[in-house]
């Protein structure tokens, strides 16, 4: 790896990288991560966010989060605020799994009570959550169904009987992007996500059985707002998006927008970062079709609760309700939020695309529910299945990154080389010896997986705090995985 | 190497991945890349047997958005009908503005038993797209998949 001769220290754990550095670039690079995660980073990301930074009406900064590396297009780790009424929307700043995001659910269990149990747990989740290739949901519905999931998102799952008001009030935007319009989305996207509601598919997807355990312990009263209490407390937590739905929404939309530049004027350095003006009719038809599969998404992870929910009450024999899983929080990672920040001396009104990104809301913030409003936004960075994971929480400071913060650790090395290097079923049986049972649908995806392809999570989540992006909250440890 | 299904996995994009596939026509490659989208899908490609098949007509300005609207048409397939497929014929013909793909899929339905489930590939992206014919006439194309 090297880093870019014109990267300059701006900050304890920030970086700039001066417009200088590519052709083009409208705004600097700023990167929030301590010189370590910096030396680390693939050239590649500086290159893609200095190609991030070539886009009209780019504000602030193109910003790289702790944990950047390189993806299409954006570097995952990516955001970038674009101004709405001037500036473009990009597909490839969004990702093909759009919404893809993380949930985290508390529990009154006890590792205690859950440790006899773990192994039928994670057998009866990995066969009521389906995962890997091809996977199929239970929810049956029909075409006109489908499009109620689509404008509605989460709220259609409560609504059906699948969770509970609290899981809206404690899921980002209520579990509903407002602006979803059906009409903008190919029969292909919908026939391809159709049958795919609550399904986790694969690669970094995955259903989590963590642990609080006493040293996890960083803001005892920011975990006790969060539900999370005592050392001993088992959490769930998993990751996946928008399933075929969303993958095809942005196929079909990054093909059409690669055809559609010319007639704006507009050209792009990668054709992944392909966009059309926020304010045109294909700006308009691409944002709507992504609220349609934000929303798929949210109900996604929805119905994934409420099995959650069903095998948890199966296999303690008691009502789900008694045992106190309830959402802490459920966040997006791959979308574009019109969102208000203050730029400078003035509010501007900002399309603020985040790949791989967690929005982190500080405290006061007028969007978060009430619960929420004192301590700030709850956040969720997904470690390595190896290593763990972290609670953490929005910061006023978070304003330098239009309050964003990282998404998970990271990768080090691409899958094909972890496949090298790394054999699935060898993992599998040393993960059993360090306490963590995991259930693959796929043994090459579980070596693509292996916490060697990850940066430290630890590192990352510090990186934030020292950036002022979030603050730690608690760090929660793997002991059951149910691998996409 | 390339393996002698005219396709090979590269360690590049850390995030995903990337393959580089070859042919000595146009259909040829189109084809091998169709071969590296099964091997990416499942483990056991050759067990995928040639059981269904589904046609694809389609017409684009350039080779490589052809190439990869086509095999974004294998994605599709496999979600929206559960089938894992490859290109059994290619045909292109044409050249820029107007280039006309008729190809053949062949496979069954995902059995993950016998395939043995790999990826869900997302989508193919347009990261570094590239279809050149390299000095000795032999058609290649790099190309990075979202898993």
């Amino acid at each position: 790896m090297s880093v870019p001769a014109t990267l300059t220290r701006v900050g304890p754990a920030e970086w700039e990288v001066p417009k200088g550095f590519r052709a083009g670039m409208r705004v600097p690079v700023r990167i929030f991560a301590t010189e370590k995660l910096v030396q680390a980073m693939d050239d590649q990301v500086f290159i893609q966010a200095a190609n991030v930074a070539t886009l009209p009406g780019i504000v602030g900064s193109s910003l790289c989060m702790p944990d950047a590396h390189w993806g299409y297009g954006f570097p995952i780790g990516g955001v970038a605020a674009i101004d709405a009424e001037h500036g473009v929307i990009s597909p490839g700043g969004i990702g093909f799994d759009i919404n893809c995001g993380m949930r985290l659910v508390r529990s009154d269990l006890e590792w205690a009570e859950v440790e006899p149990k773990l192994g039928r747990l994670v057998n009866a989740l990995a066969a009521r959550v389906p995962a890997g290739v091809g996977s199929r949901g239970f929810v049956s519905l029909t075409r006109a169904e489908f499009e109620d999931v689509l404008r509605e998102g989460a709220r259609w799952a409560v609504r059906k009987g699948f969770g509970t008001p609290e899981d809206l009030v404690f899921t980002e935007a209520g579990g509903c992007f407002p602006g979803a319009d059906p009409e903008r989305v190919s029969a292909k996207a919908i026939a391809r996500g159709q049958n795919q509601l609550g399904t986790l598919g694969s690669g970094n997807h995955y259903l989590e059985i963590q642990l609080l355990r006493s040293d996890g312990i960083f803001d005892r009263e920011l975990a006790t707002a969060f539900g999370l209490g005592q050392p001993g407390q088992v959490v769930l937590m998993f990751h996946c998006g928008s399933r075929g739905f969303g993958h095809q929404v942005a196929t079909d939309y990054l093909d059409a927008f690669l055809r559609a530049m010319p007639k704006y004027g507009l050209e792009v350095i990668d054709p992944e970062l392909a966009c059309a003006p926020f304010a045109s009719d294909d700006g308009r038809a691409y944002y709507a079709a992504m609220c349609c599969a934000a929303n798929m998404a949210f109900a996604n992870r929805q119905v994934i609760l409420h099995r959650i929910r069903e095998v948890f009450a199966e296999i303690f024999a008691r009502p789900a309700e008694s045992l106190g899983l309830a959402t802490v929080y459920d966040v997006a990672h791959n979308t574009a939020k019109l969102e208000t920040h203050a730029v400078g001396s003035r509010m501007r009104h900002l399309l603020v695309h985040r790949k791989g990104a967690t929005r982190a809301f500080p405290p006061g913030h007028a969007e978060l529910p009430a619960a929420y409003r004192a301590t700030g936004q709850p956040v969720i960075i997904g470690g390595s299945m190896e290593t763990g994971s972290y609670l953490l929480a929005g910061t006023a400071t978070g304003s330098a990154s239009f309050y964003s913060t990282a998404h998970g650790s990271g990768r080090t090395m691409s899958r094909t080389r972890a496949r090298k290097l790394v054999r699935g079923s060898e993992l599998q049986r040393a993960m059993r010896e360090r306490g963590i049972l995991v259930h693959a649908a796929s043994m090459s995806g579980l070596a693509e997986e292996a916490g060697l392809a990850y940066k430290s999570v630890d590192e990352v989540a510090e990186a934030t705090e020292l950036a002022g992006l979030s603050r730690r909250v608690a760090r929660l440890t793997p002991v059951g995985n149910v691998k996409g | 190497m390339m393996s002698d299904r005219g396709f090979r996995f590269v360690d590049d994009v850390t995030s995903d991945l990337t393959f580089e596939a070859r042919g000595t026509t146009r259909g040829a490659l189109f084809a091998a890349a169709s071969e590296a989208l099964l091997a990416a899908t499942v483990e056991r490609p050759e067990a995928v047997r040639n059981a269904v098949e589904r046609r694809v007509e389609l017409e684009d300005t350039r080779l490589d958005w052809l190439l990869r609207r086509f095999l974004s048409e294998i994605v599709y397939l496999r979600d929206a009908e559960h089938l894992a497929l490859r290109a059994l014929e290619v045909d292109v013909r044409g050249e820029a503005p107007q280039i006309r793909l008729e190809a053949v899929l062949a496979g069954e339905p995902l059995d993950l038993e016998r395939h043995v489930g790999a990826n869900d590939v997302k989508a193919v992206t347009a990261y570094g797209l590239a279809v050149v014919r390299d000095e000795r006439g032999e058609w290649r194309a790099r190309i990075t998949l979202d898993v």
